[in-house]
């Protein structure tokens, strides 16, 4: 290869710095490869420092009758078994030691009576089971994994975005990408590459995601040839902030909930009686969402259109002690005192079950040499995630996925890569700025976003999904002429240009899926199909790219063996 | 606070890079409830689409949107345009403690370079993973830090003194006492404290402590209790042992050094 740009060369690269990105790199370390991690923004900075309420492991400290089965059984209970359930049982068996792990890296989660890590309720679990910080668990996490990354000897590319996956014919050779303060291309050779990027919620309006999240990586997979599936399968959390406008979709953390937070709406009626009055505002995460979107289209909305969610009714230092962050984004963003009244909350975009396939044991895609974990990649959470399982995915399926990046890289050796795909690569990254007219990509990503926020949101029916795949289309269209104004010097127009690409191919799939599934499942309801239908609860959505079009196929879902099936069938004991 | 009687406002924005630049004035439309990155944001898509600012959560807990706002170091992701006297241009300027790149983006590299001199948690041999919530409140304060480096920004001994050769600042104190006052450690960082991070050029002016968006009390908890350590090992290192015991609650299991 030769090449006009900055080259650096690895065993194995992972493009993302969140929790599995960074889990991968101290594995894969550890097998003694030599390991890059690329991400867009400083480092500590990723969408896992945000994560608020915990980690889920069956830790058993609080409730002392948990254990993996339990754990296992509420996360395939809440994924409507969609998931895949091997993932679903390694990511149970697992958490518990990732979590121990983390602490003897130096984390300090808050403690039991007992000195042992303390563990709170959420949505879904049968028992006490978040490990967590007050709520500021992910900064905890990510400090933590930072630094041992970096004492361990990774090299951080920071602000570097990845624009294109580079190959050997079918396999894997490297990345294309350029330095965001700069502007200039940098190349990366690597035997195996680990995809980390996280989701996809800046494609919608209301979102508790940074503009970091424009489904890159499943982008940059499928544009390589992988897999898609369960896309979907998108969460809209119950409670993001609504008001002033600014705040809008900014996360209002489940542990207010599960500290004890209800629910009300104007009527002061706790309307989740009626929806679930076994587990109410404990319930999972689709049915509190579309609760609350009911209450407040059938008129019963607060004055901002959302719900009441108070937790003023505990004594105000237990309040700021559990919910410190919560506390201070109410009283400085929204002049609410949140020990003293309630907050005005309604569902956001927050949460991408879907994503690339990989298998569940390696965290491989079906390109060899790629690899993918965290919210990137699909399958342990089915239709819908339960809260605390995300940040448990990372670190289970991060070390998973670096485990055996090391290994396919220590087998293999560094691939060609022929320089008509970087000059391509640069070519297309060029082209805006050379254009002398059309759309700024701030028009058409308000555009991308109402049209997702509208057609694409909580309740879906075929007639809405049908206008949004058109109105895609003539987004795409004006997206392949968008134009760039200044230099290439740390220019967020021309990022965000780059991004739309990576929006409106997920945006695509996910409406795509939506319109085939024609059922409601778990974060997936159609207006139209209410009900669950068996049939489509036996099989997957898979989008991939044939002959240069999206194309979807259905396949079937993963067989569980009988001894697990047994412990579905089994109660799930007492609360 | 002025409420609803100014329908727009003027920010006036570096705009430059490196080689210089210059202030340029936006107006833009007051939304209720706006922080000072809404107007940023809206400034980029209306006016100036290459206006470079960096952002992530939005909320305050990323650390990310750091600049000068009428002069003083804070998060503008959490300062409200409501809060700013509007009748005159609000002046957004970058960190000046670090080399600008572009408008408000800084090269805060450098911190990421300080932060490997130190030496990482070392749990004791033999530790019990017990720990009693007491013991880690404490320390829970200091790793609340959300990385924004403000504190830096404001300390003189960078700022004025460009002394960043010998000196870690404010933020990499908190994150040592994280390490100094974790239960569980170790290890002993007075030596990196004294030679690599310079805590003698800190003069205790509390700046750093006023700007912290997460009220860590940087001086007070993790600034003078690390020098007197640094004091103690120096000049008097029984002592340093007995208060890492009492520190430590836990006596330490006998026979093991301070090797870092
Ligand atoms: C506000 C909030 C609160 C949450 N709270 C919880 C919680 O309490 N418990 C829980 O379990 N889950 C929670 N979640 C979900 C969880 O935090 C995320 O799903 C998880 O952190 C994702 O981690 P990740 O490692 O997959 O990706 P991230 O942490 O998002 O990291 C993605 C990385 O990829 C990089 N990247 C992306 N595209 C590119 C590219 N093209 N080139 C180079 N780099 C790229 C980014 O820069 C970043 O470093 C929360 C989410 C949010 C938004
Ligand atoms: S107290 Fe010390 S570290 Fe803080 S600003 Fe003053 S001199 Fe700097
Ligand atoms: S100590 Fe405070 S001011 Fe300094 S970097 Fe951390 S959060 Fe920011
Ligand atoms: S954007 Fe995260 S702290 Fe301001």
């Amino acid at each position: 290869m030769n090449s006009n740009y900055e080259v650096h060369e690895h065993d194995v690269l992972i493009i993302g710095a969140g929790g599995a990105g960074l889990r991968a790199a101290i594995e894969a370390l550890a097998q003694g490869v030599r390991v890059g991690v690329v991400c867009k923004s400083l480092l500590g900075k990723a969408h896992t420092v945000m994560a608020e309420g915990g980690i889920a492991a069956s830790m058993a400290n609080v409730d002392t009758s948990d254990d993996w089965r339990a754990h296992f059984r509420d996360t395939m209970r809440g994924g409507k078994f969609l998931n895949n359930w091997r993932m679903a049982q390694l990511h149970a068996q697992e958490a518990p030691e990732r979590v121990r792990e983390l602490e003897q890296w130096g984390a300090l989660f808050d403690r039991t009576d007992n000195g042992d890590i303390l563990q709170r309720a959420f949505g879904g679990h049968t028992y006490k089971r978040l490990c967590h910080v007050g709520d500021r668990t992910g900064l905890e996490m990510i400090r933590t994994l930072q630094d041992r990354g970096v004492h361990l000897g990774i090299d951080v590319y920071m602000e570097c975005t990845i624009t294109r996956l580079l190959q050997d014919g079918d396999r894997i050779a490297g990345a294309f990408g350029y330095w965001r303060e700069q502007g200039r291309f940098v190349v990366f050779r690597a035997k195996s590459v680990i995809i980390c990027t996280g989701g996809i919620g800046k494609a919608w309006k209301i979102t508790s995601n940074s503009w970091e999240y424009t489904g890159d990586g499943m982008a940059l997979a499928y544009d390589a040839g992988a897999e898609l599936m369960d896309m979907e399968f998108v969460q809209f959390h119950p409670t993001g902030m609504v008001w002033p406008p600014g705040v809008q979709g900014i996360l209002v953390t489940e542990a207010v909930r599960g500290e004890g937070g209800v629910l009300r709406n104007k009527n002061g009626e706790r309307f989740m009686e009626r929806y679930d009055p076994k587990k109410l505002e404990l319930s999972t995460r689709d049915v509190v969402a579309r609760s609350i979107y009911t209450e407040v289209r059938e008129g019963r909305g607060t004055e901002h259109g959302g719900a009441f969610l108070d937790i003023s009714h505990k004594p105000a230092d237990y309040v700021k002690r559990k919910l410190p962050s919560m506390y201070h984004q109410f009283l400085e963003l929204a002049d609410v005192d949140i020990t003293k009244g309630p907050m005005e909350v309604g569902p956001t975009c927050h949460y991408m079950m879907g994503g690339i396939h990989v298998d569940a044991e390696t965290a491989q895609t079906s390109i060899p040499g790629l690899f993918a974990a965290g919210e990137a990649a699909v399958g342990l959470h089915g239709a819908n995630r339960l809260g605390g399982n995300s940040l448990s995915d990372l670190l289970v399926f991060g070390r998973r996925a670096g485990l055996a990046a090391a290994d396919y890289a220590k087998g293999n050796a560094l691939p060609q890569i022929d320089s008509s795909q970087i000059e391509e690569a640069a070519q297309q990254m060029l082209a805006p700025f050379e254009r002398p007219d059309g759309d700024s990509p701030y028009v058409i990503h308000d555009d991308l976003q109402s049209v997702m926020q509208s057609l694409v949101g909580i309740f879906r029916d075929e007639p809405d999904l049908r206008r949004a795949l058109s109105e895609l289309d003539a987004l795409k269209a004006r997206a392949a002429r968008v134009r760039v104004e200044g230099s290439r010097l740390f220019n967020p127009g021309w990022h965000l240009a780059w991004d739309l690409r990576s929006m409106l191919t997920v945006a695509e799939a996910v409406t795509r899926s939506a319109a085939a599934r024609r059922e409601s499942r778990g974060a997936h309801s159609r207006i139209d199909y209410p009900a669950l239908d068996d049939a489509w609860g036996k099989k997957h959505n898979v989008v991939v790219k044939k002959a240069g079009t999206m194309t979807l196929v259905e396949t079937p879902v993963l067989e569980m063996p009988d001894g697990l099936k047994q412990l579905l069938a089994e109660d799930s004991g007492t609360k | 606070m002025v409420e609803g009687s100014f329908a727009d406002a003027t920010l006036r924005v570096f705009r430059g890079d490196k080689q210089g630049g210059t202030p340029a004035d936006y107006r833009v439309p007051l939304v209720p409830g706006m922080v000072v990155l809404d107007a940023l944001h809206s400034i980029q898509s209306h006016q100036a689409p290459d206006l470079a600012v960096r952002w992530n959560c939005k909320a305050g807990k990323c650390g990310s949107c750091s600049a000068e706002v009428n002069g003083r170091p804070r998060l503008t992701c959490k300062t409200r345009m409501d809060a700013l006297p509007l009748d005159q241009p609000i002046t957004i300027f970058p960190m000046k403690a670090f080399p600008v790149i572009k408008d408000l983006v800084t090269d805060v590299s450098w911190n990421f370079r300080v932060n490997q001199k130190i030496p990482p948690f070392q749990p004791r041999p033999g530790t019990e993973w017990k720990m009693d919530q007491r013991d880690v409140n404490r320390v829970q304060e200091f790793r609340k830090c959300i990385e924004c480096f403000l504190c830096q920004d404001v300390c003189h001994v960078l700022r004025d003194h460009g002394k960043l050769e010998q000196f870690g600042g404010p933020r990499f104190f908190v994150r040592t006492a994280s390490l100094e006052m974790h239960p569980l450690d170790g290890a002993s960082r007075a030596q990196v404290l004294k030679n690599e991070l310079g805590i003698g050029l800190c003069n205790i002016t509390k700046c750093c402590t006023e700007v912290c968006p997460e009220d860590i009390h940087i001086t007070d908890n993790a600034i003078i209790p690390l020098k007197e350590r640094v004091v103690d090992e120096f000049y008097d290192p029984l002592l340093m042992l007995v208060r890492k015991i009492r520190s430590a609650k836990k006596p330490r299991p006998g026979g093991e050094g301070h090797g870092i």
